[in-house]
């Protein structure tokens, strides 16, 4: 979707040195150093409290405009219908008028737009229900539709697929992969993360104890992230 | 995709539906209202006023400090004596008896309840205070009522079964609701002040005697002054309010002003025995002249009375919705910046201590007698209640790091996840809003208390009953239907902070 040069292929778009990160007063990672290029896809390994959500929260500070969001919380608007959750991820690209129109009643082209969305998620038919009358795996995939809708090129993604059944998730990943051209995804699935993703970083206590291409990897390295 | 226009299956699509109706209803409403402006130049009149507020005059006022004392008296007597009475009526809060009752005493105004106690007691203490007192015990009953009813029943049922309930609830029940209880008799002592000043309005001398003498007689700067002596009160009343000084407060005002009777037992048995009993009956007629009688109250005053108030009351509660969703983000944490939400904070906290009835009394002399007074006075003041309150709800937002700015944050994000407690809050203050509206009819706009007030003035007080028992009617008919709605619409304030 995105075309990029191949300079800008080789350009590092997140860039850590030393960098402490954490929430108000608690720090998370004392000292973080990471870089990331344009171009490549991550996925982040961890335990739950590792520092995986908060890194990502980093990065997205690092380049908001280029960034498409998916935050594990989803963070739907449960009474709008899917059809706005999905628009609302390109209010940005819209005037505030069309998008007040949207609101109230949406034009056919509005319609089409995010619906096509909708359809490769397999949400068609629940377009114009909203969606706190929708099931976990239902609402999940919305929110991923709002990434999608936002247009941008980079993914940050904090589990976006951990309700959905295998086959499932591993289709839409990879649908959602191939439309960013880079992307950074916390994951728990370790087979996914090594089938899906070029880069594999694993957290453990706001320390990044693994970082290699997932070809070099194997699912028991992987293990060795979750062992106490 | 495209073709006709897609059928949202939504939550949010019946919240609008219910929204459209009421709206609707609104706009019939201000299609009904008288809305005209009948004062000639009513600029140059607001300019007069406006110059009044800013220069306010603090010694013009003779028996100032009096009347400042009146007006906490009455207040703290009011409040005291009601939420005794209050509190015991909570403890039977099961029986339909109890509910019935409660809800009767608070469907009539104070000002209402001042008309007629002063037939009995005349200008004293002991009619402001029981003006006070008898509407807030059934509100204090209402809400002591349904905060046990919500109190967690584990404390209680864990305890030894035994026959002294008394005990029982002293440990059990009582600490669980003590600070809620605490919390709302602040908030109502906040609004005795405001009823005790506009209780002048009837004659009885605190702030508001002197507020309207002031305001009619075009001193302007003496009656802002008066004003802001009430602004003063209620603002600082967290300061000073102190649940240790609060003995010390209600003895003082049991000195100041002891509510003794000094009226004859003679006097309310005729009241009661003949002077509200109908005309009809009273010289020896029959239920066929009872029935002419109610028939032609009907057609001259209870019908046009009630279709005004219900006029003046929906064409309020549209203006009460739009200005609150206009104003509710001037204070949310969620818009603005430091500035806006000062300014914000100043509007909604002048809007919501000025008693609607001081509102309407400005803007009818400003724009002479119609609706438009009322409509303005009471969708400002409520509109900025309503508004405060789903600012406050507001803070509880958290809204993901990408969310849009603006008014599309406005839009998609804030409005759709506030709307059920705005609409709530609506629902719920639209009773307050046609208790609101009879009594405005005291000041010349011809609601209910319009014809409650010359009935009090010819000395037809049967008259008066059967208009006061209509405006109870009517504000019963208002509060189950918004009951219903509310309960249709799955709405609930509960939980949420009560005004």
């Amino acid at each position: 979707m995105n075309a990029t040069t191949p300079e800008e292929k080789l350009a590092p778009l997140f860039h850590f040195q030393g960098a402490r990160l954490g929430h108000g007063r608690e720090t998370v990672f004392p000292a973080l150093d990471l870089t990331i290029r344009r171009g490549e896809t991550v996925a982040l390994l961890g335990p739950s409290g590792s520092g995986k959500s908060t890194l990502l929260a980093a990065l997205r500070r690092q380049h908001e405009s280029l960034c498409a969001w998916c935050p594990q919380e989803q963070a739907l608007v449960p009474m709008l219908s899917v059809f706005h959750n999905i628009y609302m991820g390109g209010l940005h690209r819209f005037g505030t008028w069309r998008n007040l129109r949207a609101l109230v009643r949406p034009t056919p082209s509005q319609r089409d737009s995010v619906a096509a969305v909708a359809e490769d998620l397999g949400l068609a038919d629940k377009l114009f229900t909203s969606v706190d009358r929708l099931s976990g795996g239902q609402a999940q995939r919305t929110a991923l539709g709002r990434a999608l809708f936002t247009e941008r090129p980079v993914l940050l993604a904090d589990e976006p697929i951990s309700n959905l059944d295998e086959h499932q998730g591993q289709a839409l990943l990879g649908d959602t992969l191939r439309r960013h051209d880079s992307a950074v995804v916390a994951m728990h699935d370790r087979a996914l993360a090594l089938a899906c993703f070029e880069r594999v970083i694993g957290l453990r206590h706001g320390q990044t104890v693994l970082d290699a291409p997932s070809a070099s990897l194997t699912l028991a390295d992987l293990d060795t992230l979750y062992q106490p | 995709m495209s073709g006709p226009a897609p059928t949202f299956t939504t939550t949010a699509a019946g919240w609008r539906r219910a929204s459209g109706w009421l709206g609707l209803a609104g706009l019939i409403a201000f299609a009904c209202a008288d809305l005209a402006i009948t004062r000639n130049d009513p600029g140059a009149e607001m300019m007069r006023v406006g110059l009044g507020l800013l220069q306010p005059d603090f010694l013009a006022t003779e028996g100032l400090g009096r009347a400042l004392a009146n007006t906490l008296a009455f207040a703290f007597q009011g409040v005291a004596l009601g939420a005794a009475a209050g509190f015991l009526l909570a403890l039977f809060w099961h029986r339909r008896a109890v509910r019935a009752g409660a809800a009767s005493v608070r469907a009539i105004h104070e000002l209402f309840w001042g008309l007629l106690l002063m037939q009995i007691t005349g200008l004293s203490t002991l009619t402001g205070v029981l003006a006070i007192a008898l509407p807030y015990a059934g509100i204090f009953a209402k809400v002591f009522g349904e905060f046990l009813e919500e109190a967690d029943p584990a404390p209680a049922v864990a305890l030894p079964d035994d026959r002294r309930r008394l005990g029982h609830f002293f440990y059990a029940r009582l600490p669980l609701i003590w600070a809620s209880c605490k919390a709302y008799t602040g908030y109502r002592l906040e609004c005795a002040l405001r009823a005790s000043a506009i209780l002048g309005f009837i004659g009885l001398p605190t702030l508001g005697f002197h507020l309207e003498t002031a305001f009619r007689e075009g001193h302007y700067g003496e009656g802002a002054a008066l004003l802001y002596l009430l602004f003063l009160l209620i603002l600082t009343l967290r300061f000073w309010l102190r649940p240790l000084l609060l003995p010390l407060y209600l003895l003082a005002a049991l000195i100041w002003a002891p509510p003794v009777w000094t009226g004859s037992l003679q006097t309310l048995v005729r009241f009661v025995t003949q002077d509200l009993v109908p005309a009809p009956l009273k010289n020896g007629g029959g239920a066929g002249e009872l029935a002419v009688w109610l028939g032609t109250l009907w057609t001259e005053q209870i019908g046009p009375g009630v279709w005004h108030t219900l006029v003046l009351g929906l064409a309020a509660l549209l203006l009460t919705a739009l200005l609150a969703l206009v104003l509710f983000p001037l204070r949310s944490p969620l818009f603005g910046n430091r500035a806006s939400r000062a300014l914000g904070h100043f509007i909604l906290v002048v809007l919501r201590t000025t008693p609607e009835f001081f509102l309407a009394f400005f803007f009818l002399i400003m724009l002479g007698p119609s609706m438009l007074p009322g409509i303005l006075a009471l969708g400002l003041h409520t509109g900025a209640i309503i508004a405060h309150l789903t600012a406050r709800f507001s803070e509880r937002l958290t809204l993901r790091d990408d969310s849009a700015r603006g008014l599309n944050r406005y839009a998609f994000e804030v409005l759709p996840r506030l709307y059920p407690n705005f609409l709530a809050f609506l629902l719920y203050r639209w009773e307050i809003i046609m208790r609101e509206t009879a009594v405005l009819g005291i000041l010349g706009i011809h609601t209910l208390g319009f014809y409650i007030d010359s009935s009090v003035a010819e000395f037809r007080f049967d008259r008066t009953l059967v208009l006061i028992l209509a405006t109870v009617g009517l504000n019963l008919g208002v509060d189950a239907f918004s009951r219903w709605l509310r309960g249709r619409l799955r709405l609930s304030t509960r939980g949420q902070p009560i005004e």
